[in-house]
């Protein structure tokens, strides 16, 4: 038995624990605020455990370098923030053609282009969704507490093995800076999803079949006599492009597939007071931290109010949230951008309920007070 | 008391942050719930400081410090900038250096020689911080001492155990002599 160990944790630092955790042993990145912690630390950590680290020129070469480690069997992160994660996109197409795991962190800052370096804001929910060009699916999570980003670090290195695709971890400035409570579980009692060994010889491998029963083909780690072409055209089961129409749509079906398929291995959410709630309030990541402080004030006078947090906020909880808005008289939805995530609640919800938004975009974290005032207005 | 908020207000340098994070480290050994954050500016050394610590016996949802229940500023500006928000009731402690007092009559103010203590009495302006966190301690007893010298070891760099902890024993006193002095207390 070992003793549960207690500490005061800032997010950032949080993440680098989740990370190494998680099994990560390679991290390349560029620094920059407010993420720059988890550059830090990985800097400082990964070369005591075996693992590496590279600071590089810049964005682009530093998801490049992840991709690189993740196709020789690494375990591999890089994490940015505003114009960083905007650099990023062109690698995380890339990952999710070439179906390599890694996992991307983005600390959001206040925007557009290099905006408010050292405030909080929600505002890249949807490039999150769709910053990469061309159809795809993406998985992204979403934290509220120091605790659950080392929680949800984990989860994001399972979700990208075991799905092959890249996951992007959305962190707001708030939390990433801030030093909280954490109780670090025991690492045996921590999940961990790794990569299976291929069943085929090197002689029959194809490296984009997917066996009978797999949810995606199987990985093999470059060097290791396995021949693996790898390419962000599209490409056919041997891995090398092609241009046969059938065969595209083939692939980008099943890439998108895969992970909405499974959206209910990937969601998780947390429902705080929604028991016998009227309204709803759905908010994520430190804002949700301010919608509860609201609700048990709104609930000591009466109000029927409880909150739905995505902690996956890709793919949506689309079954969950419908099934909630059918029983609700509105549901609001509150947030650091001026109205991002409502656009994707309003599509599910808005069929059912009434559905509004707050948000504010000057770089503070919205306060309970607001929510309150915006809630009793209507 | 359920939720405690404090604000520690200076210049930047002034070591306000590992401050914060030493009080708050101190309350996580006493089982509290805690949340420490500081603002981040474009400013480094010299520049306006901020350093928030909330300690809570219930689980602390909204994460930052609006009105304040203690207020320490080490200098004019930060005080002039920060008065507004500490709560009706509260508590203000001043460095002696900042001789325009606000103009309110519903705190306490206690003004205390910090800054010359640390840099004339310890010879090292750098544990002003810690001077600080001692008489923090003494007004408010807001975490336990056997944790608040346990907290401040455990952060200071190693081979200047023996002076952090003179400089917390000399927080201790600057209230304990500020109290035993006739005129007491500003308010």
């Amino acid at each position: 038995m070992t003793e549960k160990i207690i500490r005061l944790m800032q997010g950032n630092e949080a993440c680098v624990e989740g990370a190494i955790a998680a099994g990560m042993r390679f991290y390349a990145g560029y620094p920059i605020t407010p993420s720059t912690e988890i550059a830090e630390l990985s800097a400082a950590k990964l070369p005591r455990i075996g693992g590496k680290f590279i600071q590089m020129e810049d964005e682009i070469a530093s998801i490049s370098a992840i991709i690189g480690a993740s196709l020789t069997g690494y375990k591999a992160m890089t994490a940015t923030s505003g114009p960083g994660f905007s650099l990023k996109q062109e690698g995380i197409g890339y990952a999710a053609i070439s179906e390599t795991p890694c996992v991307i962190v983005n600390v959001q800052r206040g925007g557009p282009s290099t905006g408010l370096p050292t405030f909080p804001a929600q505002g890249d929910i949807m490039q999150a969704r769709w910053g990469t060009h061309g159809d795809h699916s993406i998985i992204a999570l979403y934290p509220s507490t120091v605790r659950e980003i080392y929680d949800t670090t984990i989860k994001a290195f399972n979700l990208a093995e075991k799905y092959r695709t890249p996951v992007i971890l959305l962190m707001d400035e708030v939390i990433a800076h801030m030093r909280e409570k954490i109780e670090i579980p025991n690492i045996d009692e921590v999940e961990i999803y790794n990569r299976k060994k291929p069943k085929s010889s090197p002689s029959e491998y194809l490296p984009f079949h997917v066996r009978e029963g797999d949810i995606v083909p199987e990985m093999v780690n470059f060097g290791e006599g396995y021949r693996f072409h790898v390419t962000g055209l599209v490409h056919s089961e041997t891995g090398f492009p092609t241009n046969d129409h059938k065969i595209a749509e083939n692939l980008i079906t099943r890439l998108i597939n895969k992970i909405q398929d499974n959206v209910e291995d990937i969601v998780e959410y947390e429902e705080y007071r929604l028991e016998d709630a009227e309204k709803v309030i759905i908010a994520y990541g430190a804002t949700a931290r301010s919608v509860k402080s609201a609700i048990d004030s709104l609930r000591e006078e009466g109000c029927k109010i409880g909150m739905f947090r995505p902690i996956t906020i890709w793919p949506v909880a689309q079954k969950q949230i419908e099934e909630m808005a059918r029983k609700v008289k509105k549901v609001s939805v509150i947030e650091m951008n001026m109205g991002q995530y409502f656009l994707e609640i309003d599509r599910i919800a808005g069929k059912y309920t009434t559905v509004n938004q707050y948000g504010r975009v000057h770089g503070e974290l919205i306060t309970p007070e607001e929510i309150i005032s915006f809630i009793k207005e209507g | 008391m359920l939720r405690q908020e404090l604000r520690l207000s200076g210049s930047g340098g002034q070591g306000l942050i590992l401050a914060g994070i030493i009080l708050a480290e101190a309350a996580l050994y006493d089982g509290k719930n805690v949340v420490q954050s500081q603002s981040y500016g474009p400013e480094a050394r010299g520049g306006a400081s901020k350093s928030e610590v909330i300690i809570s016996q219930a689980p602390i949802n909204y994460p930052k410090v609006n009105k304040c229940d203690i207020l320490l500023s080490l200098t004019q500006k930060a005080c002039d900038k920060y008065i507004s928000s500490l709560k009706s009731g509260g508590i203000l402690i001043l460095d002696s250096s900042v001789t325009k007092l606000p103009d309110r009559d519903d705190i306490k103010i206690y003004s205390i020689p910090i800054l010359k203590t640390a840099s004339n009495g310890l010879k090292k302006s750098m544990v002003a911080n810690i001077v600080a966190l001692g008489s923090i301690y003494e007004l408010t007893k807001i975490v336990n001492r056997v944790s608040l010298e346990r907290a401040v070891l455990n952060r200071v760099p190693r081979g200047t155990e023996e002076l952090n902890k003179k400089a917390l024993k000399k927080g201790f006193e600057l209230i304990k002599n500020y109290r035993s002095k006739p005129y007491g207390e500003v308010c």
